[in-house]
């Protein structure tokens, strides 16, 4: 795949570039060395995949260091405007996608799996 | 870790901490000299000397939600098993450059692991930084530099779920090729 195909692929379906004020969430994935040896790359894959096959484009994914956490890695954390952030851990790319579904479309949090 | 790619994946983190705007990764394997050579380089807020001499402890770090920075130790102890060395080289206020060498067939050598995978998480989660990214392997290579790709692109950013799934698809693409020679 060259660059040339990359930007074929691309042209008009690039997506939405998306300011930091303008986003409904903003997902922090945490990329402490407890995160990245947890998984948190794969978790980030799942996350990442998930929005796009939703279509979902008002959401930020950012990332964050050692929550302090790290026997619940991996672990993100889900902020919105003027709500207490919500932190889930022991996250699997499963649980991730149901996130995705739950909380980040459907606007409510899975409680199961926050800590 | 379980991959050569996940110790850059952590050890990339430090420079983005660090405030870096450039980072380069290098990844070098060499079959007749038996090594490959791992370098991070980055143009962050960089280290004085004493902070540099206490990296190597796994005790030191200067962050305060936890008492241990295990980044760099583990990465450390990863090259010693298998013949091999991290060395640091920083200068405050200038950046920070991480080098790793490991014996290319030592049998207690992780497998470099996904590195189209760990250079993808990188520029998703950091669209201000730019990256360079270089695999090369026995005289072939797989480049990557986000700043002529968005160039390219005609984008600012490369991190929308949509763009971030084709830039996937051309990583991976490229490292494949790259394994099969």
């Amino acid at each position: 795949m060259k660059l040339e195909d990359l930007k074929k692929a691309v042209d008009g379906d690039r997506g939405v570039e998306l300011e930091e004020g303008d986003a409904r969430y903003t997902v922090a994935v945490a990329m402490g060395t407890c995160g990245v040896s947890a998984g948190a790359r794969e978790i980030l894959a799942a996350l990442m995949d998930e929005l796009a096959a939703r279509d979902i484009v008002d959401v930020i994914v950012t990332q964050t260091g050692c929550m302090g956490m790290c026997d619940r890695e991996p672990m993100f954390e889900v902020r919105a405007e003027g709500a207490e952030p919500v932190v889930y851990g022991d996250m699997t790319p499963e649980k991730t996608r149901e996130v995705v579904a739950e909380h980040l479309a459907g606007g409510t949090p899975i409680e199961e799996y926050t800590v | 870790m379980e991959e050569l790619a996940l110790h850059i994946l952590d050890i990339a983190q430090n420079s983005i901490r660090a405030g870096a705007r450039n980072i380069r990764v290098t990844v070098e394997e060499d079959a007749e000299a038996d090594t490959i050579t791992i370098v991070i380089t980055d143009d962050g807020s960089g280290m004085g000397e004493e902070t540099v001499k206490r990296l190597l402890d796994p005790f030191f770090t200067t962050r305060d939600t936890r008492s241990v920075g295990l980044g760099i130790p583990l990465f450390a102890q990863t090259a010693e098993t298998c013949g091999g060395n991290v060395g640091i080289d920083s200068e405050l206020g200038c950046g920070t450059t991480v080098t790793a060498r490991f014996q290319l067939n030592h049998i207690d050598r992780p497998p470099i692991g996904d590195m189209a995978a760990t250079v993808w998480a990188l520029i998703t989660l950091n669209p201000k930084v730019e990256f360079k990214y270089r695999h090369a392997r026995d005289g072939a290579e797989f480049a990557v530099d986000t700043a002529e790709i968005k160039n390219f692109l005609g984008v600012r950013k490369l991190n929308s779920p949509r763009m971030a799934r084709y830039l996937k698809e051309y990583l991976s693409d490229g490292e494949e090729r790259l394994a099969d020679g």
